[in-house]
């Protein structure tokens, strides 16, 4: 397998996606820079953490007129893996790759803590790893993460099992429905608000986070089996 | 700006009195320096790059006290930051800068351009930026206006550290009156790097060219380091002119651009250094003066932000985010296009030139020809007069406090509230404290700790400054600041390496105020010559006084430690029920300066006893080797509050509790003797403990398995209540914040 790390001006989470691949789950990675326009010899893409752009106008708002984008819309409508945190996230909803909107927390404040996640659908390539309404706990560190759609696309989201993972006990920013992230309706789109690639070493205090990315590599073993 | 006054006009009307420069000054420069009067730019020159905080002209005499050489040192002060070798070919890289005036007057942007300019202190040697570190020192939360400056600085830091992708691990948050004015906000940056990829900002080799990279250059903070060389009063509101404005997406690029060319093109670069205080002009004087060399500028070339700048605000201008590169001729263009492959611009405005003049042309006139060196080497030092503060010889006089008769369970409620000792967790939870992956202890420790990749090694960073000891006696008070900060490396399991340090005082032309400087530096310098340590960085920020009220003498420590099995790390939190708890050192009754003073009496005074430095760094190095050979639970430091807090905040965010009996007093209980620690030792691990820290280690108690404090004193038993303990440690601050004052 081979995953892509995209890089716009500003992510700053980049090294810590690249690093829990190749690091730790031992997966052949490559940081992808955002003026580049194709995918091509890639199984799945990574969008990281940071301030694309600053977050000026808007969180994501300016990275997702990126060379790199029409090559992202295409690898999802493929079929394949994207995934998204954090900023990557709020990328993929400013491109509806995914539904709805990062609004600001209500706090009003940049909020950087551990917090507790209900995993509600563990039938995708990103959480097969994970038991069904497992409760993990995976950081999270965003001003901008107040997850917003409305009702219509909401209802939709829970009907069709959409939402991925749900804060289970705090909702940090007052996403809706205790929204932390979601997918596409195909499944392969996953965006998400906590750190994943923050949480996959037991010297840092927490490996929660590991299984992601072993969800993923094991997509790719059936798949290759199945070959 | 009045409008361009001749040579002539300026000896007679003597504007640079208000741009800080003295009269004896000003004749120095046209008599024995230039042999001719300075033109308008000329005075606007030496004005700024003469003023203390670019030329340390007061302070030069007593920081030369400071031990800076060692067997580690690569790099000692005088450049962007210190560098000290940690092994393998790598070297840490550290500065701290303070802040306070920008902060006091436009709080978000003081701060937040406070954490920029660091940054850059740190990349221009050649290093990744890997952690922030910041040491703030506020007035009571009793007041708007405090509460308006704690929320806009501590949003300034995050603001900034958070969109550059580096970590904010550690440092400290103190509250005392004497800061209301005048907060002192003080930002330290640590990166790390290969030896190989060093740099220095030099500007050498006859042709070369200098390169300007990085925001354009406008009106903001013109004289900002002449600002912060001078007082506050409150006529002077005008003063927000002086603080700049900053884009920390730039610096990101910045940051990237720039280890890019020093990472990979090592061989077009000759020199590079950030535009910090005094902008252009004291960057690339220093540069041409480093290196011995002359320097021509076409200022024309300056890229600016708005139209009809004079030379005098292009040269004086602190616009953030630009620094200034030395590149060898013939590959300017290689440079351009490596900026630009970042959306950032490149331009040669200058070459390096034969002789030792420094040139500057603007619209086709040459309006600055003077040495290289008159701005830089040849500044007067000025000897300050010291005498001993009244209030100190004053104090020698009167009877010691001691506490009499208190309630001591409520007393321990009431302390954990105090927002000095409080969980300052609202705060630093608005700073991303785990970017880039490599924390292991973040904020709320005695230490961060954070892991260096690829190896098997960690490095320990943290702040410390207490005022009030340094106010009570400010010798004993600078050898107990780097005690301090060695005790929380040395808790967290690592050796100290070095310091840096912001010094900051009030008005040194005050002989009180320049004693109490020099005398806390020599308790400084005493203490690392003793640890074996030396300053490798710092800054100095005088004249914090608010309407001649002048703050504690503060000099703020940074230090960093290594630790060379990261699996060893310490932290205070207690792990297992069954462990055995250890207080390590003697404990007598100091008062003077506690935090039980403090509450008490609503003011601190007495005298401190003297410290012997020898059998401290001998207590740290027991502690130290504890840690290092795996024999330690948890490990805390004890400072404000003494013991009775120590032993709660290591029950914090554990489910375990404490059966303790002490051979105090209750007032011991909050007693500030330094040099103690709270140990607790799994029961196999016992004996070789108490073997190795000898007679140092006394037992007082079991960690239990439920949420339980039950504690023996000389006096009586209590039982305390942790869940309730921890909820008002907790909710202080964020209760203070929101109440109506």
């Amino acid at each position: 397998m081979r995953v892509a790390v995209v890089v716009f001006p500003g992510s700053n989470c980049d090294i810590d996606l690249y690093e829990a691949l190749t690091s730790v789950c031992k997966v052949e990675a490559a940081y992808v820079s955002y003026q580049q326009d194709n995918l091509a010899g890639f199984d799945a893409v990574m969008l990281p953490g940071g301030f694309s752009y600053g977050d000026y106008l808007r969180c994501g708002a300016i990275a997702r007129f990126s060379n790199i984008m029409p090559a992202i819309q295409q690898f999802a409508a493929q079929g394949k893996p994207v995934f998204g945190t954090c900023n990557g996230f709020q990328i993929l909803t400013e491109a509806g790759l995914l539904p709805g909107a990062l609004k600001q927390n209500d706090s009003l404040k940049f909020v950087c803590k551990t917090v507790a996640l209900r995993v509600e659908n563990n039938q995708t390539v990103f959480t097969n790893q994970y038991q069904a309404g497992e409760v993990i706990q995976l950081p999270i560190a965003h001003a901008d993460g107040s997850y917003y759609a409305d009702q219509e696309t909401l209802a939709a989201l829970e009907a069709n099992h959409q939402v991925v993972f749900r804060y289970a006990t705090e909702n940090p920013n007052g996403s809706l429905n205790d929204i932390a992230g979601i997918t596409n309706r195909r499944g392969n789109v996953l965006g998400m608000m906590p750190h994943p690639e923050r949480a996959v070493e037991q010297l840092l205090g927490n490996t929660d986070g590991l299984r992601l990315f072993k969800s993923l590599l094991a997509g790719q073993t059936i798949k290759e089996a199945a070959h | 700006m009045t409008k361009k006054l001749t040579p002539e006009q300026i000896q007679q009307q003597k504007p640079y009195l208000a741009w800080g420069l003295s009269e004896k000054e000003y004749d120095y420069i046209s008599q024995r320096l230039l042999g001719r009067l300075p033109n308008y730019t000329e005075t606007g020159l030496f004005a700024v790059m003469w003023s203390e905080h670019c030329s340390y002209k007061m302070s030069k005499p007593v920081l030369r006290e400071f031990p800076s050489t060692g067997k580690r040192v690569l790099q000692g002060p005088g450049e962007g930051a210190g560098i000290l070798d940690i092994g393998d070919q790598q070297a840490v890289v550290f500065k701290a800068e303070s802040h306070n005036h920008p902060s006091a007057v436009e709080p978000y942007e003081g701060a937040a351009t406070g954490v920029g300019g660091i940054i850059r202190d740190i990349f221009s040697m050649g290093a990744r930026p890997i952690a922030m570190l910041d040491s703030l020192h506020f007035g009571e939360i009793d007041q708007p206006r405090t509460k308006y400056l704690i929320n806009e600085i501590v949003a300034g830091i995050g603001g900034y550290g958070n969109c550059m992708g580096i970590p904010t691990v550690g440092g400290e948050t103190t509250f005392d009156p004497c800061y209301t004015g005048n907060p002192l906000v003080n930002a330290m940056c640590v990166g790390l790097m290969d030896q190989a990829d060093m740099q220095k900002g030099r500007a050498q080799g006859i042709g070369n060219a200098v390169m300007y990279v990085g925001a354009k250059t406008g009106r903001d903070g013109i004289h900002g380091a002449t600002f912060a060389s001078a007082d506050f009063a409150d006529d002077k509101e005008t003063q927000r002119s002086a603080v700049q404005v900053g884009d920390p997406f730039m610096e990101k690029l910045l940051l990237e651009a720039c280890l890019e060319l020093t990472h990979k093109h090592q061989d077009w670069l000759i020199g590079i250094q950030d535009m910090g205080a005094a902008g252009l002009v004291s960057s690339s004087c220093e540069m041409a003066a480093k290196a011995d060399s002359g320097m021509e500028l076409e200022l024309d070339q300056v890229p600016q932000r708005e139209p009809g700048m004079s030379a005098y605000e292009i040269m004086l201008s602190e616009s953030q985010e630009r620094m200034l590169l030395c590149i060898k001729k013939g590959f300017e263009k290689p440079v351009q296009d490596l900026f630009e492959s970042y959306g950032l611009e490149a331009v040669v405005i200058g070459r390096v030139t034969a002789g030792h003049q420094y040139i500057l042309h603007h619209q086709g006139n040459k309006v600055t020809d003077i040495p290289v060196s008159s701005l830089t080497d040849d500044v007067l030092e000025e000897q300050g007069t010291e005498v001993m503060p009244s209030r100190l010889q004053q104090a020698a006089l009167q009877p010691v406090w001691q506490p009499t008769e208190f309630d001591f369970a409520a007393t321990f409620y009431q302390m954990l509230q105090q927002p000095t000792i409080a969980a300052k967790t609202s705060i630093t939870q608005t700073y991303d404290s785990q970017v880039r992956t490599n924390t292991v202890v973040g904020p709320g420790s005695d230490a961060a700790v954070l892991r260096i990749r690829r190896t098997t090694k960690g490095l320990a960073m943290t702040t410390d400054g207490n005022g009030r000891f340094v106010y009570l006696n400010p010798e004993i008070g600078g050898k107990l600041a780097v005690l301090e900060a060695a005790a929380n490396l040395v808790a967290s399991g690592a050796e100290p390496l070095g310091i840096t340090d912001c010094l900051n005082y009030g008005d040194p032309h005050d002989p009180e105020v320049y004693w109490e400087l020099h005398q806390s530096v020599k308790g400084m310098a005493a203490a690392c010559r003793a640890l074996e340590i030396p300053v490798i960085s710092g800054n100095v920020s005088l004249y914090n006084e608010t309407n001649q009220q002048a703050i504690y003498p503060t000099p703020m420590v940074g230090m960093v430690g290594l630790i060379n099995d990261i699996q060893k790390y310490e932290t205070i939190k207690l792990k297992n029920a069954g462990d055995k708890l250890f207080l390590i050192g003697t404990t007598t009754d100091d008062y003077a300066g506690s935090e039980l003073q403090k509450m008490l009496q609503h003011e601190i005074s007495g005298q401190l006893a003297d410290i012997d430095l020898k059998q401290q760094v001998a207590g740290l190095q027991q502690v130290l080797h504890a840690v290092q050979a795996g024999l330690t639970s948890s490990v805390h430091d004890l400072s404000e509050g003494g013991l009775a807090i120590a032993l709660a905040e290591s029950t914090f965010a554990t489910d375990l509790g404490l059966q303790v009996t002490v051979p105090l007093t209750d007032a011991q209980l909050f007693s500030e003797t330094p040099g103690r620690f709270l140990i607790s030792v799994a029961p196999a691990k016992v004996a070789q403990f108490t073997e190795l820290m000898q007679d140092k280690a006394l037992l007082i108690g079991e960690v239990i398995p439920q949420k339980k404090f039950e504690l023996k004193t000389l006096t009586a038993t209590y039982q305390l209540d942790l869940l309730r303990a921890q909820k008002l440690w907790e909710d202080a601050i964020p209760c203070l914040m929101k109440s109506k004052a």
